[in-house]
């Protein structure tokens, strides 16, 4: 189209058109804009639904786990009746004696005392407070958790002059009553379908009211190990052992090996095919699924090097090839991050290639490299699916001492309590493992914040 | 001596090493007449090189010694014993043969009566275990005077210790970069060695291709009854996978959207490291998660629709797995939305698009094969993932579209067919290698054109 040949009739018919144009422009504008609000909305939401996400199942698991620190517990006066408690004095090495002869009288005192009826306290202890106890013992022996007959047991031991003597205890209830005063199982079920008997459960109610029962602020998640005849008492402390050993030779093992690995790959190694390769290797290695790397231990480290099953020192081996990725990769990048200009600067004044890495870039990459690895051994933390495949989830009613001794550890456990037949009790004491397990991972990773914001240098 | 005390000796003939080398060649700085001597290398080199020289070729004697010594005392023992005794033993007699003698000489004792040839094999296994260790030490302790004394005649000025401890640093660190390539051809040597000896007892054809999945031990009665066929494993994996994607696409990028596009800072600020919160909770909290919570609500969520919907199936682990991988898009998408050039967001709005229309008709386009890779290496973490599926999937290894049935993948197969004994003989539990080395080679594979396609990608706009 020519413009300068245009008469005034095409002139007008031009500005007709463009009006046109310009009316269905700001009649789609509305819809435009609409749809960019509706875009944006979409956006919003998006980000709300993953933040809600992140808060259902917080609030699901803390609320559930909480209350399980607070265990029903039954405050008594127990006297340790002489007539019960028969038993020799506590043996004492006499001057002369070999170790050998004491420990074998130690150890026969021990059998004796191991014999004695501390179920027998406990039912006159409950005599006191229940009067028809003492004519239905078992029903009285179900309010108590069969554990604490050893711990009077070891009160005993450590201290037998307090035979004879009262003693004010608080002794945890049996996971069913927990259970019971919880609410956590319908009241109104069929005497066949409860737990406990009829009678067992009037006392815990009057028991309740008297107020010899309460919820008491509970150790026992803490301090015990698993176990599988005492439910309310059974706890934590063997994995958690377990855990803190395969996290030791994570950060022992893994942490160094990276870190050399790394400082090799990024400021030595030639760049050519061979290192192109290990490059595109340790990327992929950081994605495959961990339960190849359990296949791995099962294979390798049980297979032939006949290491125990179960140990700690198979998982940390399995957990430290598989943080070793992650830690290779954050360390080279923090690497990459450090200028050339400080490596110039040393070679400048006369340093060896390897002073320079070693005395100026590694210094300045240490925050970076903590950071990266506290986040790793994080990640091995909670890592569970390996550690099946090695016979890390077999029952272990002992705190294991060695790495060679068998153990669980955290995770495994949760593993392991979410099964247990016992759900009304085990779904709230899974869950407070899960918040202990949590409360690890998130310190670590708040400790990896703290010293990237700390130390963190700008280029 | 034990273990532990010889690493204690090792320590301190470290450190003597070291300071010996050090006042030596302290000592060299200045000669007879007084003079100041340059050293080549400064004294710590020195002292660094004596205490390599001491130390390490004596702690590889020690290494060796562990692993060679048992085969070796064994293959003796066995020589001694009369022919009357071998000729009717096996392998397994051997093994256990073998066991028992370790219990009688460590003094563990054993349940029964020994028989006079075995006291006598457990005598012999005391006397060269003794003889063994004292021909260790012998020989550690002969290296390390050996090398400490060469080492330490070598001091002098124009020595070249620095160079000579560069290079150590130097192997040393390669040997180190190698674990990480060790460990991957351990994977594969390892998985391929086990699903070798499965494919002895089952056709390969029959596994990849068969459809019934149940492998019982055989008994009188159930002859051709298991299956060791791999396909339903493969379709639980994939329609879970496939969930999972439903899930957390769509949430995971249109929040990378909205995070890199729309946020303010400090929403961004806020809302991003707490998504991430998701990528860091430990799997079997998610598995515990799906089934205290997501399994009864969905169930009873459908049960108002008049859906049969079980606690433990497809969609519970799968819409789990999906929360679970919405940070891997989101941040993943996100580093590849704000790589798009701020020019062609600026050349479509100039033209008058709105933000919406320039996002999808402009950034999007150029940011997709990115999101495609982030796409396929969360799909990869979605394959390979094994505690949400164990806890919340059902485990009924069976071939159904139904995803609101309960089904089995691949690694839960993986953990059930290996946890309990451990055998390593029947293809009841070498099945789990087989299986394992399938997804270590599909994740493998995503991954890889996931890598490439990332690289490719940051090489367009770099």
């Amino acid at each position: 189209m020519k413009i300068s040949t245009v008469n005034p009739q095409d002139k007008t018919a031009l500005a007709q058109q463009r009006d046109l144009m310009q009316q269905r422009v700001a009649q789609s504008l509305a819809k435009r804009h609409a749809k960019e609000k509706r875009f944006k909305l979409t956006g919003q939401l998006a980000v709300g639904t993953a933040l809600a996400f992140v808060a259902i199942l917080f609030i699901s698991i803390f609320s559930k786990g909480l209350p399980a620190f607070w265990q029903a517990t039954l405050t008594l006066d127990i006297y340790f009746d002489p007539d019960i408690i028969l038993i020799d004095e506590k043996p004492v090495q006499a001057a002369g004696e070999s170790d050998a002869t004491f420990q074998e009288r130690y150890q026969a005192w021990q059998m004796d005392l191991a014999f004695i009826n501390f179920n027998g306290l406990i039912l006159n202890a409950l005599a006191e407070v229940i009067p028809e106890a003492a004519a239905h013992p078992r029903d009285a022996m179900r309010l108590v958790t069969s554990g604490e007959r050893i711990a009077l047991r070891n009160l005993v031991e450590e201290d037998p002059s307090i035979i004879g003597s009262r003693k004010r205890l608080n002794l945890l209830a049996d996971a069913n009553v927990d259970v019971w005063i919880k609410g956590n199982i319908d009241r109104d079920l069929a005497d066949s379908r409860q737990q406990l008997s009829a009678r067992t459960r009037g006392w815990v109610d009057q028991l309740v009211e008297q107020g010899v029962i309460k919820n008491r602020f509970s150790t026992a998640l803490f301090m015990n190990a698993d176990s599988r005849s005492s439910l309310a008492s059974a706890g934590l402390a063997g994995a958690f052992m377990g855990s803190l050993m395969m996290m030791l030779i994570v950060m022992f093992l893994a942490v160094p090996l990276g870190v050399a690995s790394a400082i090799y790959l990024e400021e030595f190694a030639p760049k050519n095919k061979l290192t192109d390769l290990i490059e595109v290797n340790i990327n992929n290695l950081a994605a495959v699924p961990s339960i190849v790397f359990g296949l791995l231990g099962a294979s390798v480290f049980i297979l032939w090097f006949k290491l125990p099953l179960s140990a700690p020192v198979v998982g940390g081996l399995v957990l430290s090839l598989m943080t070793l990725p992650t830690v290779i990769i954050a360390t080279r990048s923090t690497l990459k991050a450090i200028p050339p200009s400080i490596r110039s600067a040393a070679l400048g004044i006369g340093a060896s290639k390897v002073q320079s890495v070693f005395h100026h870039v590694l210094p300045l990459a240490i925050p970076g490299i903590l950071t990266g690895s506290i986040l790793g051994i994080a990640q091995a933390l909670g890592e569970t699916a390996p550690l099946l495949l090695i016979g890390m989830s077999s029952f272990v009613a002992s705190v294991p001492s060695s790495p060679f001794d068998q153990s669980t550890a955290l995770p495994v456990q949760i593993y392991l309590w979410q099964g247990n037949e016992l759900r009304n009790f085990f779904e709230a004491r899974t869950s407070a493992a899960i918040i202990v397990l949590l409360t690890m991972m998130i310190s670590l990773n708040a400790l990896a914040i703290w010293l990237r914001r700390h130390f963190e240098n700008r280029w | 001596m034990s273990n532990l005390m010889l690493a204690g000796v090792l320590l301190m003939l470290l450190a003597l090493a070291y300071q010996l080398g050090l006042t030596r060649s302290r000592k060299l700085t200045t000669d007879l007449s007084g003079q100041k001597v340059r050293l080549h290398s400064r004294p710590v080199y020195h002292g660094a090189l004596v205490a390599f020289w001491t130390v390490v070729p004596a702690f590889g004697v020690f290494l060796l010694w562990r692993f060679i010594q048992p085969g070796v005392i064994n293959q003796m023992i066995i020589a001694q014993l009369p022919e009357a005794i071998m000729a009717g033993m096996t392998d397994s007699d051997m093994r256990v043969f073998l066991r028992r003698i370790t219990h009688l000489s460590s003094g563990f004792g054993l349940s029964d009566q020994p028989q006079p040839h075995e006291l006598q094999a457990a005598e012999l296994l005391s006397v060269l275990q003794v003889r063994g260790h004292a021909l260790m030490l012998a020989l550690m302790a002969s290296l390390a005077a050996a090398g400490l004394y060469f080492s330490w005649q070598q001091i002098h000025p124009d020595l070249r210790a620095r160079n000579q401890m560069e290079r150590v640093v130097k192997v040393a660190l390669i040997a180190c970069s190698s674990v990480a390539i060790l460990t991957t051809i351990g994977i594969v040597l390892s998985m391929f060695g086990e699903a070798m000896r499965f494919f002895a007892f089952v056709n390969p054809m029959d596994f990849f291709f068969g459809t019934t999945w149940n492998p019982r031990f055989q008994t009188a009665g159930t002859e051709g009854q298991t299956g060791f066929g791999m396909l339903p494993l493969l379709w639980g994996t994939v329609m879970i996978a496939l969930i999972a994607l439903l899930v957390a696409i769509p949430v995971g990028l249109m929040a990378a959207i909205y995070m890199s596009e729309y946020a303010p800072s400090r929403v961004r600020s806020v809302a991003k490291p707490i998504i991430e919160v998701l990528a860091g909770i430990p799997t079997i909290v998610y598995g515990f998660f799906a089934l205290i919570t997501v399994g009864p609500f969905l169930s009873s969520f459908g049960a108002t629709f008049g859906l049969d919907i079980r606690a433990t199936s497809a969609l519970t682990a799968g819409v789990v797995m999906g929360i679970m991988i919405i940070p891997f898009i989101s941040s993943l998408s996100d580093d590849i939305i704000t790589q798009v050039p701020r020019s062609l967001r600026d050349g479509s709005l100039g033209l008058g698009a709105t933000q919406s229309e320039t996002i999808r008709k402009v950034v999007l386009p150029a940011a997709l094969p990115g999101i495609v890779g982030a796409i396929l290496l969360a799909a990869s973490r979605a394959i390979g993932e094994t505690m949400i599926v164990v806890l919340a999937a059902g485990n009924s290894p069976v071939l159904t579209a139904n995803p609101f049935e309960a089904v089995s993948t691949m690694t839960v197969t993986i953990v059930n067919q290996l946890t309990g004994d451990l055998d390593f003989a029947s293809p009841q539990s070498l099945v789990a290698f087989a299986l394992g080395l399938t997804l270590f080679v599909i994740t493998l594979l995503l991954n890889v054109i996931a890598l490439v396609i990332v690289r490719k990608y940051r090489e367009q706009y770099e």
